[in-house]
């Protein structure tokens, strides 16, 4: 079980109804720093994607009573935050993430075509430098390598930050994400193929 | 490969995928450091909040509760 929102939806939906401030505050635990991170690739500072996610779970708040449990909790709660991100986005002057969405998906191959053995080769097409098998899961799940992890999806353009955010780290299936986002699904998958092979590059150079 | 990880290859393309995977070493460990990946991104997920934000947030809901 992932989380709190993922685990007895209806109680949470209930306790929040019913003012239980404790239910509130591990709801906020368990999906704010994702919050937080989404917010943050819409605007320009984490000053205001801090209000964006005030803003977002106030809103939360007035319409919990009208919730009507179509979609998970979670996915309404990130759709009203990337509604209000969006906006703030938008009076702040800054471009909108996914608004076009083929200039964010970023050009070029997901692995350097260098890896690969040329036409001329006799196994051509085959790897000339494939991967090789990443020994330890503890050093993986270090606290360093998740800084790295953290760094780089902080670089990536931010629709596949976004995108691998709510898939990845947070634990969202694609169609949710589509929802969230009102993205298509193609496009959701090619986001996020692009997010993962930019932090699986990432570990590779860290873990060699 | 990330329609793969997702299941929405159809059976047919699952299978041309898993076939060409099996006998290749460099697409079976690239393969493998994408799972890695992902449980990894995965453990990102125990961040905290900025303690005023929360604070302020546990503050907006005991107004919300009075109204």
């Amino acid at each position: 079980m992932r989380s709190v929102a993922a685990s007895g939806e209806r109680s949470v939906v209930d306790a929040l109804r019913a003012g239980d401030e404790a239910a509130f505050a591990r709801l906020v635990r368990d999906l704010g720093p994702s919050m937080l991170r989404v917010a943050r690739r819409y605007v320009e500072t984490p000053a205001v994607a801090e209000e964006v996610v005030q803003e977002a779970w106030i809103a939360v708040l007035d319409g919990i009573d009208r919730f009507e449990a179509r979609s998970s909790l979670k996915t309404w709660i990130f759709t009203i935050l990337t509604n209000i991100a969006k906006t703030r986005a938008v009076r702040d002057g800054r471009t909108v993430p996914f608004s076009s969405i083929g200039a964010e998906a970023g050009e070029g191959p997901s692995v350097a075509p260098d890896r690969f053995l040329g036409k001329d080769a006799r196994f051509a097409g085959h790897w000339a430098a494939p991967p090789e098998r990443w020994e330890g899961a503890d050093r993986l799940l270090a606290r360093e390598t998740l800084a790295v992890i953290d760094r780089e999806i902080a670089k990536l353009p931010p629709a596949q930050a976004i995108v691998i955010t709510m898939r990845d780290v947070e634990g969202f299936d694609a169609e949710d994400v589509c929802n969230a986002l009102d993205i298509s699904e193609t496009n959701q998958r090619v986001l996020l193929h692009r997010a993962r092979s930019a932090v699986r590059q990432a570990l590779e150079d860290y873990l060699r | 490969m990330t329609a793969y990880l997702d299941g929405a290859l159809s059976p047919r393309d699952t299978e041309r995928f898993e076939e060409h995977l099996a006998p290749c070493d460099g697409c079976s460990a690239y393969l493998e450091q994408m799972r890695a990946t992902i449980a990894a991104t995965g453990a990102l997920r125990a961040g905290d909040l900025p303690p005023v934000l929360e604070e302020g947030l546990l503050e907006a809901f005991r107004d919300w509760k009075r109204t």
